[in-house]
This record gives structure tokens, C-alpha cells and sequence, in this order.
């Protein structure tokens, strides 16, 4: 039978993906403007790692999850008020930047710092999960370096599955270029898994779920670190996209004018 | 001017991807000296790829443990091709490959990693690079104090390096690895069912509206998924979607039953870089569009004269009902 794992799920949190965003000056670097206002939702690829470690743990007694974020707390608990209500963890939060201008090196080592610190974590049986990309920074940079600091050699990204034998062999498919998966078979934990959409669908509600996280999640964000970030990259600039087309709305033309026109544009 | 290693990995058939050769292309227009690491399984094909470069070494780590790709091994080649030349900027291709190891390998080294450059150029004698942040919203560029500095730049940034001349000498170094992960196959969509191209000239991003009531009040799921192949097999195109439709198909709906979240493009997905891009039943708000930013000549098919794609954000908007286009084009598309 396979052994329980120890999951740990990093995860970030970034602006709700309908919102404009604008780059400003600030005294660190660029930053958002109105950053602190805007809705935030859980970073969607580590929301995704979150769901898989939920799902794995479910699947394997004993096992345990724990999200490690690090984010502004007033941020976090906003994000974590529905997050708690779907799946089950326990919360290690650090009160720090949740931009994606911040310098991956240095809240690598913090998360890395974090799970350190976590009491009983079985490094032997330690699934490191998080997102392959994001959000805000989208590099796939951080979780590696978490990885590399906590010693993980085993480390997988773009991953959409994820199976256990009976023998303890994680089967893991990561996706590659050209729209195709890469197929490996890992010796077991401990390993590190950079989710990209996985299969799962979002959990719905479960009252259940949310009350027994309510009783961690409140004393575990009052707990919460602080980190600084700052320095490591010197920006020289931070504009928005400027290209807007005159786009040419076809109104009155026939299903056959308009095809004949996309028709010749294609071949073209 | 600074040291500059240029890492590269071959294909299955011992040839480099046109994104190596275009990562070559980068270094050299930096107008320093650089050396030239190869991993793969074979390399020798490669070497006439890279003939004339211009490179001081061209140092190689070859054999069966480096044929595929795999953090575990990866990581270490790359460190030791870094610790035989101990250059202050590694050059490489954003691939799946390296973007999965050289991170990794940065933080073995002591360094930094960035991903998915758009741009690297020399400003004041200091190595300056570009990439997007927020996923293609914002365009940043910067500078690191931190060395050694690895930088994965995007494909289509430069031309692919040209061979000239005769293939290089070649340094091959050892390295002995015990992976506890063992690469046991692709699993790639047989045949007309893969519909991910990334050199296809035309890119056909599907949305939602496929799925939902036609002006009959019903939905037309056969109908749809028919048209949208057959162009595909028409015009060889890539096919892309919004997220609402792979998300549909996650949540155990019927529709497409073709698609999956590797065809997902916007915020969420990729970002293909097609010439050509159409969208279909797609209404191209920030989400989906943020997608084609590097999609040149963008159309878009839409019902509503007002939807984002309208807004600045395609060159050309037919207010039509897709089904109705989509069936002539591939009538007059089947002719030639």
C-alpha cells in the first residue's frame, strides 16, 4: 500500500484576470496602480496544484496538505475566504508582496525558509506543489529554486497528471512542446510538481471544508511573517501594450463576400 | 562585455530546433565572445547546424542519459557544461526543456534565471533583456547585478542562425548521473486529432459560441466540431480556444470533444506566436486577446458588431454568423 504524503502547495496570489491592469512607478520598481484595491483570486495554476494535492490526499489516508503563500494578508485572507470553502489545508502564510514585479530569488528563499519551518513535515514523503507558471511574474522560476533549496532533484513541470502505483512509482505527464505530454515514471517522494491545468474541475462549496479551515486559517494568517522584498532586478522601464489596431468592421457584407475575403487572406 | 555561454539541447534526431538557432542568433548579435554548449543524445548533427558561428568552443555531453529530457539530468549537464567555461551570461532557447532545468541549474550555480525574453540587447555596455509581465499585459525590461544570469528567450525574436562553412571542433566532456526518473514515452494526438501546430501560419482560435443556442434555439455540437476540423485539415492550421470552452469540457459537458486545456490560449493558456490568427465565436475580451499578442494579422468572426476583438484589438471584424462563414470557407478552401 502506498505510503501517505506530505503535500506542500505554493501558491501566490494575482489580480482577478478581468481587471485592467496598469504599471506605475514606485519606490521599489514598477508596481500596480491602485495594487491594493484590486479583487485578487488564488494565482489559477497554483489553484490547480491545490485542487490536485486535495484530490491526492483524499485518495491516499494520512496524507496532509499545506499552502504556503505569501501575499499581503489583507490580500490573502480575501482570497483564502473562498479558497477554504473548497478544499482542505493547512495554512502557513508570510505577510509580504504578491507582485510580479518582485524578485523571484528572494521569495523563493522565503517560501523555501517557510517550509523549513513547518513542524512535522516528512521531507522523505514531501510532494512540493505549485503552479508551472503565473499569473504575475509567469516565469516558472520560483518553484524551481524552492526545489533546488530544499534539496528536491526530482522536479516536473507543465504537469496535467499525476498517478500513484500501488508500488509508490509516480506516474507524472508533463506537457511539452507541440501540444504533446512527456511521460515519466519518478522512484517516489520527494518530488516537485508544477501543475499547468491538470484535468480537475474547481471544487464546488463545501460548508464542511470551510469551517474546519476557519479554525487554522485565522491564527495562521495572524502568524504571518513578514518579508521584505526589494532590490535584485534594476527595471529601466514598465509600459502597457501600446498597439491598438483600426480594426475594419465588416457590417453588410454576404456570407460568400466574406468568405471569398478570409479565403484569399488565408491562402495569401 | 561579458563571457557568454550559449546552451543548447538537440532533438531526438541529434538536429537543433529552429528556437536553438534563433537563441544562437541572440549571442551573436550581442558582439561578444561565446561558447557553445550542446546536450542531447547525439549532437553530431548539430554541429553542422552551427558551423561558422563564430564560437570559441563548442563543448558537448552526449549519450543515452541526455537523449530526453529530465530535470534530473538536465540540470547537471548544464551545470557542467557551465563550470567547464564559467561565463557570466548563459544564452538559451525557451523550451520546454530548458524551461523546466535551467532554473535549477542557475540556483546550483549560484545565479539567477529569466524566462520568456522578448528582447536582450547591450545598453552602456550592460546586458538588458524585455519580457512581459501579467501574462502578456505588461512589457518590462531590466538588468540584474547577479551573476552568472540565465536568460531563455522567447522563439521568434531573431532569425535562426545560418550555417556557413565547416562544422566546429568539438569538446566532449563526461558526466555520470543516476536518475531516479525514468522517461518512459510521448504521448502525442494521433494523426488529425492533434490539433496543436506551432509553425502553422494560421493560427483558428474556437470560442464559446460554438457550443451555445444557435438562431434555431438549438445547439449544433456535430455541426460545430465538423466545421472547425475541416478547416483545420483544410489550411493545416493550429487550432486554439478560449478558456470558458476547455473549461466546459473539464466540467463534463459535451462539446468539443477535441479540445483540451493544451489548445487553451489567453490568460490562462498560451501564447502563440502564428502569423495569422482567426477567431471564431470568440468575443475577445482582455482575457482571450491578451493570447495573441504576438499574432500579426489578426480576424475575427463575431455576431456582435461591439465585441472586443472590435475594439482595437483584430485588423478585420465580419459581423456574421461563424457556422454560415465557416461552411463557404471550407467549401472554397476544399477547391484549391
Amino acid at each position: 500500500m502506498t505510503q501517505p504524503f506530505h503535500i506542500v502547495v505554493c501558491a501566490g496570489v494575482a489580480p482577478d484576470p478581468l481587471q485592467t491592469l496598469e504599471p506605475v512607478s514606485g519606490p521599489q520598481g514598477p508596481a500596480l496602480k491602485n495594487e491594493m484595491m484590486l479583487p485578487a483570486v488564488l494565482d489559477p495554476w497554483a489553484a490547480h496544484a491545490l485542487y490536485e494535492a486535495d484530490h491526492l490526499a483524499k485518495a491516499i489516508p494520512g496524507s496532509k496538505v499545506w499552502l504556503v503563500s505569501m501575499s499581503p494578508k489583507p490580500k490573502l485572507q480575501q482570497v483564502l475566504m473562498t479558497m477554504a470553502q473548497k478544499v482542505g489545508f493547512e495554512l502557513v502564510a508570510l505577510d509580504g508582496p504578491a507582485s510580479g514585479f518582485a524578485d523571484y530569488l528572494q521569495v523563493a528563499h522565503a517560501l523555501a525558509e517557510a517550509i523549513e519551518g513547518i513542524a512535522g513535515l516528512q521531507r522523505d514523503r514531501l510532494l512540493l506543489f505549485g503552479g508551472w507558471e503565473s499569473a504575475g511574474r509567469a516565469a516558472g522560476t520560483t518553484l524551481a529554486l524552492v526545489g533546488e533549496r530544499l534539496g528536491i532533484t526530482e522536479q516536473f513541470q507543465a504537469v496535467d497528471v499525476l498517478r500513484v502505483g500501488d508500488d509508490g512509482l509516480l506516474e507524472i505527464h508533463e506537457r511539452t512542446d507541440g501540444g504533446k505530454h512527456q511521460v515519466s515514471l519518478c522512484g517516489g517522494p520527494p518530488a516537485l510538481l508544477g501543475w499547468a491545468t491538470g484535468n480537475l474541475p474547481e471544487p464546488p462549496n463545501s460548508p464542511q471544508t470551510g469551517m474546519v479551515n476557519m479554525r487554522t486559517l485565522m491564527p495562521a494568517l495572524q502568524k504571518a511573517r513578514p518579508v521584505g522584498v526589494s532590490g535584485g532586478l534594476q527595471f529601466t522601464g514598465a509600459t502597457l501594450p501600446k498597439q491598438q489596431r483600426a480594426t475594419r468592421v465588416v457590417k453588410d457584407a454576404s456570407v460568400d463576400e466574406i468568405a471569398a475575403e478570409l479565403a484569399a487572406w488565408i491562402r495569401g | 562585455m561579458e563571457p557568454i555561454l550559449v546552451l543548447l539541447h538537440t532533438e531526438g534526431d541529434g538536429a537543433l530546433h529552429k528556437a536553438s538557432l534563433e537563441a544562437l542568433s541572440v549571442a551573436r548579435a550581442l558582439g561578444c565572445a561565446f561558447d557553445v554548449g550542446l546536450v542531447g543524445g547525439n549532437v553530431n548533427p548539430a554541429l553542422a547546424q552551427i558551423a561558422g558561428c563564430g564560437a570559441r568552443r563548442v563543448l558537448a555531453l552526449d549519450g543515452a542519459d541526455f537523449a530526453v529530457s529530465r530535470y534530473s539530468t538536465d540540470c547537471p549537464a548544464a551545470v557542467a557544461l557551465f563550470q567547464e567555461t564559467l561565463p557570466a551570461v548563459v544564452i538559451a532557447p525557451c523550451t520546454a526543456r530548458w524551461q523546466r532545468s535551467l532554473p535549477g541549474a542557475a540556483a546550483r550555480m549560484g545565479g539567477a534565471a529569466d524566462t520568456h525574453l522578448t528582447g536582450v540587447a547591450l545598453v552602456d555596455g550592460e546586458v538588458e533583456v524585455s519580457r512581459w509581465f501579467y501574462r502578456q499585459r505588461i512589457e518590462a525590461t531590466f538588468r540584474r547585478e547577479q551573476r552568472p544570469w540565465f536568460l531563455l528567450v522567447e522563439g521568434g525574436i531573431r532569425a535562426p542562425y545560418s550555417a556557413q562553412g565547416y562544422a566546429p571542433a568539438i569538446e566532449r566532456l563526461t558526466l555520470s548521473v543516476k536518475p531516479r526518473t525514468e522517461v518512459t514515452g510521448m504521448i502525442a494526438p494521433q494523426g488529425s486529432t492533434q490539433t496543436i501546430r506551432p509553425e502553422a501560419e494560421l493560427l483558428l482560435v474556437a470560442g464559446a459560441g460554438w457550443t451555445k443556442k444557435q438562431k434555431d434555439g438549438a445547439i449544433h455540437i456535430e455541426q460545430a466540431g465538423k466545421l472547425i476540423l475541416d478547416l483545420l485539415a483544410n489550411t493545416n492550421a493550429s487550432l486554439g480556444s478560449s478558456k470558458s470552452l476547455v473549461d466546459l469540457s473539464g466540467e463534463g459537458h459535451a462539446v468539443l470533444p477535441f479540445l483540451s486545456h493544451l489548445n487553451q490560449v489567453g490568460q490562462t493558456g498560451s501564447t502563440p506566436r502564428h502569423p495569422k490568427g482567426l477567431a471564431t465565436c470568440c468575443h475577445g475580451e482582455e482575457p482571450h486577446a491578451v493570447g495573441w499578442r504576438f499574432v500579426q494579422d489578426r480576424r475575427a468572426v463575431n455576431l456582435d458588431a461591439n465585441c472586443g476583438w472590435a475594439r482595437g484589438k483584430a485588423d478585420v471584424v465580419y459581423v456574421a454568423d461563424a457556422f454560415a462563414v465557416m461552411e463557404r470557407l471550407n467549401a472554397l478552401l476544399a477547391k484549391r
